[in-house]
């Protein structure tokens, strides 16, 4: 009888034998790309570039950089912002990758104060706003930005022939009560962009009160933004037209739409400073063996052909001016004239007294 | 204790021989050892202790103090109370619910048996936020449920709050570990002789002192088994806490990812991990003591004997009563995404959603890229890297689950087993978060740089199957009797050869279960969250969440699509798995 078992567990080794080459071989080079570069006999090097779980490229963007440099450029994905952030912090000694992106302007701080990156004022830098750049000795590079904003449902705003809220103000009154659903500044990364867009808009003083009001309005806290967008949002099948997003949101309901309609179905809280800016950084891993390529490749993610690249893949704006948008962006999107600021230094220091304090007022 | 010991290591057969055998026995005893041990040690214990000694390292002051005030804290204090009492109620639910199931696996034949217990085993691999998605449609404000009784009572409000509510996580709870129960007691139940609670009866005992003097006792050991993988799947719960729980609610697990993630904040967190890995310690321990009281050898007996086709009216009805609990509990929830994954939805004029019938655009569209992105994967490519993971984590955690199963069954009395037993559970105790840092810190230099390697996959994996494979084979290889093994050493067959002969066939159904946990443990992809990964393998629940993370009516209902896609391998993979059970190895 154990013949059976034991052929059994040969197949089953076979199989995986049969099936481990296509994945085995970490040091192989990437698909793609690595085909076409017999020109040079040179052994090509590979650039790695480490980042957290959304980051999205365009293959042919990429490939543009492979050539010019002759290099092949390898992803790592590290699960969010702060889980990526923090292997790059405990990786420093023995760095994991050359280039590390997307630590954004509420964690800017804590990769300042570990010391991750090393200076590199990129000559892209000219022509990129300053308001973008938050860090004086150009340790780590502003490279794209969202708003982070309350978004409404506009069919049971216009079947109620109710005027949707228009900013921070609005939502403690009594027509929107029971509306509005937001996302748990422990948890999620939007959720403490906008506790900080409430601490910008009324003063580390009054901010609490202001969350006292709207838990006096039946506020529905969850802890992610996927369970409030599409589970708790009544555009996508729940019961609350005003849910916390990003100023991206409607564009993408328009270009992720069966037939795409004239204008998004949502919009977007903005007016007086309503929403909060994240800014997301890319900088050189301080003790790369790479350091040329890593600051070339910076250059690259700055430059419009990377810029243009963002929008579609990662609904992040180019921070770069000369970066077109697409015309979906063009014709939809709101980017509001203020945002609420808090300084990224105060952002570190003070988040977890305010995470405290927010709980203590909202959640008990 | 003694009743299990091997009568050989008691110096039984030609005294003198005593002496020497017993020295072969400890060496062999290390053998079996040498390889888990090894495993554990190199993927398991030193990356723990690393990021631990790290995190203490970065402590303000004295370590000890910092770990005191930890320790301390009111909120420590809340946040273990709620996590332990959470994972008992799950737990004693989810036995409630799964014991009267695995009775009607162990003990029934009927038509669709196969097909209905491996779509029980599918919520164990499902992605929280994907089973969250499942609730919704049926008790979320807009779900049938209070759709249903709005529209029957004429409410104006839904009167079903489920999420962030304490019955959302148990129902989660029970519906994702009820598999555990149904598997891990239904197949040892299944190989109970039925003739001795036929004998009770004639003798005039009833049914309800038949299950308690007899069944119970002799299945105590698998439901004690189950009831500890329950209880610590329950007591480390994350997503279900997270997501459907919603932000009332912290266990220990997410208050140390909060610690670690949210505030850096790297001695808290090491101090909360340990905590966690205590309380697992001391289950296991009561646990192990417990199950070496209980174990004991027994005739086994091939489901021909064991199983039986209901013919009486009360019987067809309570087999009908627990197949209808099973599918509402289990298997509705399953079908709601299935069908939202056959529909899409569209904006009216005025921006209202409508849907759209049904449309396998879903589907088909997994196989465009529109952006070129350079992390698009196909559905195809999806699955297979999804199976090449899970073929490798079955292969691993048993090549080192089934030694270390077999020395613990095989000589209970010894030291090293006493001291190494409760340890084996440790990795399912383990904050997922600080195994994953652990691997940063200490996997970091060739020949073992595997930080972002594949292969660091389906390792992590074999960290959580394996207590599952040695928990599904310690009872089936301790209920082999001692003569069965006696009389071929007897005659002189070497301990490998008795091995092969003797124990792996009539163990070969646990093996399948243990196989089975694998499989589903490396599809559900449990704890690879904290990993570092190359965007060129991505699995099915990767893929999932790319969609899922992004707004649109077209990538929610391509991630819906994709969660469909991994219930039908899973299942079609469990079904597989079971085929070689139908030829029956392992049996007489």
């Amino acid at each position: 009888m154990n013949k059976r078992l034991q052929l059994l567990l040969v197949l089953t080794i076979l199989l995986i034998g049969a099936c481990a080459p296509s994945m085995g071989a970490p040091e192989s080079p990437a698909t793609g790309a690595a085909g076409e570069t017999e020109s040079t006999q040179t052994e090509r090097q590979t650039l790695t570039v480490m980042g957290h779980d959304s980051v999205e490229v365009s293959e042919t963007v990429v490939e543009q950089f492979e050539q010019r440099y002759n290099v092949d450029v390898q992803f790592l994905k590290a699960g969010d912002t702060g889980t990526a952030l923090n292997q790059a912090i405990l990786s420093k000694q023995n760095p994991l990758a050359d280039v590390f992106y997307g630590v954004d302007n509420t964690f800017l701080s804590r990769a300042l104060e570990e010391r991750i990156f090393e200076a590199y004022p990129s000559p892209m830098l000219e022509v990129i706003p300053d308001r973008f750049e938050l860090d004086p000795q150009y340790r780590a590079l502003p490279v794209d930005y969202g708003d982070v904003c309350l978004n409404y449902d506009k069919a049971y705003f216009s079947e109620l022939d109710l005027e949707p809220p228009q900013n921070l103000d609005d939502l403690t009154g009594a027509e929107y009560r029971g509306l509005l659903a937001v996302t748990n500044p422990a948890t999620s990364s939007p959720g403490l962009a906008f506790l900080l867009a409430t601490i910008g808009y009324f003063g580390e003083q009054d901010y609490l009160a202001y969350w006292e009001e709207l838990v006096a309005n039946d506020l529905l806290v969850v802890n992610d933004w996927e369970t409030a967008y599409y589970g708790e949002f009544s555009a996508h099948g729940g019961t609350r037209p005003i849910v916390l997003s990003y100023g991206s949101s409607p564009p993408a309901e328009v270009y992720f739409a069966e037939e795409q309609p004239d204008e998004p179905p949502t919009g977007v809280v903005h007016e007086d400073g309503s929403c909060f800016r994240q800014i997301e950084f890319v900088g050189v891993l301080a003790g790369t063996e790479k350091p040329e390529l890593a600051r070339a490749w910076i250059d690259f993610m700055l430059s419009p052909a990377f810029q243009e690249d963002m929008p579609l893949n990662m609904f992040v704006f180019p921070v770069n001016p000369d970066a077109s948008l697409p015309d979906v962006f063009e014709e939809h999107l709101v980017i509001p004239a203020e945002t609420a600021a808090v300084a990224p230094e105060t952002i570190e220091a003070q988040r977890e007294a305010w995470i405290q304090a927010w709980n203590e007022t909202v959640l008990q | 204790m003694e009743r299990d010991r091997s009568p050989i290591i008691n110096g039984q057969p030609g005294g003198s021989v005593g002496e020497t055998n017993r020295d072969g026995r400890t060496s062999i005893l290390f053998a079996l050892w040498l390889l888990p041990l090894l495993f554990l040690g190199l993927f398991y214990f030193y990356p723990l202790l690393k990021i631990t000694a790290l995190s203490f390292v970065r402590a303000e002051g004295s370590p000890l103090a910092s770990t005191l005030s930890t320790l301390s804290a009111p909120r420590t204090r809340a946040v273990l109370w709620f996590t332990t009492w959470q994972a008992a109620l799950s737990t004693i639910i989810t036995l409630l619910i799964g014991l009267p199931g695995a009775y009607l696996f162990a003990r029934h034949r009927f038509r669709g048996k196969q097909f209905l217990r491996a779509l029980t085993s599918i919520p164990f691999v499902l992605p929280t936020l994907v089973v969250a998605a499942a609730f919704n449609a049926l008790l979320g404000p807009r779900g049938w449920i209070n759709l249903g009784m709005m529209a029957l009572f004429d409410l104006n409000q839904p009167p079903v709050q489920f999420t962030n509510s304490i019955i959302a996580i148990l129902v989660a709870h029970v519906f994702y570990n009820t598999t555990i129960v149904l598997r891990m007691v239904g197949d040892f139940w299944a190989r109970l002789d039925p003739h001795l609670g036929d004998a009770a009866v004639m003798l005039g005992a009833n049914r309800w002192q038949v299950l308690r003097k007899i069944t119970i006792p002799l299945l105590s050991p698998a439901i004690a088994a189950a009831a500890l993988l329950v209880f610590i799947f329950d007591f480390t719960s994350f997503g279900v806490i997270l997501i459907l729980g919603g932000p009332k609610f912290a266990t220990l697990e997410v208050e140390i990812y909060y610690q670690t993630i949210g505030l850096f904040n790297l001695p808290t967190a090491a101090t909360l991990a340990m905590l966690q890995l205590v309380c697992t310690l001391v289950l296991t321990i009561v646990y192990t003591r417990m199950s070496a009281r209980l174990s004991r050898p027994l005739k086994i007996h091939s489901r021909e004997i064991t199983q039986r086709t209901p013919t009486s009216r009360t019987q067809k009805a309570a087999v009908a009563l627990n197949v209808i609990l099973l599918v509402t509990l289990l298997v509705t929830p399953l079908l709601g995404l299935t069908m939202r994954s056959f529909t899409r939805f569209g904006t009216a004029p005025r921006g209202q959603q409508v849907e759209q019938g049904f449309t396998l655009k879903n589907y088909t569209e997994l196989n465009e890229n529109p952006q070129g992105s350079l992390f698009f994967v196909t559905p195809a490519a999806a699955i297979r890297n999804s199976l090449v993971y899970a073929g490798a984590t079955v292969l691993l955690a048993i090549m080192i689950g089934l030694p270390a199963a077999w020395a613990l069954a095989r000589e209970q009395g010894a030291r090293i087993n006493r001291w190494l037993d409760p340890l084996l559970m440790l990795p399912l105790g383990t904050s997922a978060v600080t195994l994953g840092l652990g691997f940063i810190v200490a996997l970091d230099s060739p020949p073992l740089n595997l930080r972002a390697s594949p292969v660091l996959v389906p390792i992590a994996h074999t960290l959580v199957a394996f207590p599952f494979v040695v928990r599904s084979l310690t009872p089936a290889l301790r209920s082999i009797q001692p003569r069965l093994r006696q009389a071929a050493a007897t005659l002189g067959a070497s301990p490998w050869h008795v091995f092969l002969t003797i124990d792996l066939p009539l163990i070969g159904r646990a093996l399948l279960v243990a196989g089975v946990f694998a499989f589903t443990i490396s599809m559900g992809e449990f704890g690879a969250t904290a990993l570092v990964a190359r965007p060129e393998f991505p699995t099915i629940p990767v893929a999932m969440y790319r969609f899922l993370s992004r707004p649109g009516a077209i990538n929610f209902g391509q991630a819906m699509a994709l969660s469909t896609i991994l219930m039908a391998v899973t299942a079609g993979g469990m079904l597989l798995i079971e085929r070689f059970r139908v030829a029956d190895i392992g049996e007489f």
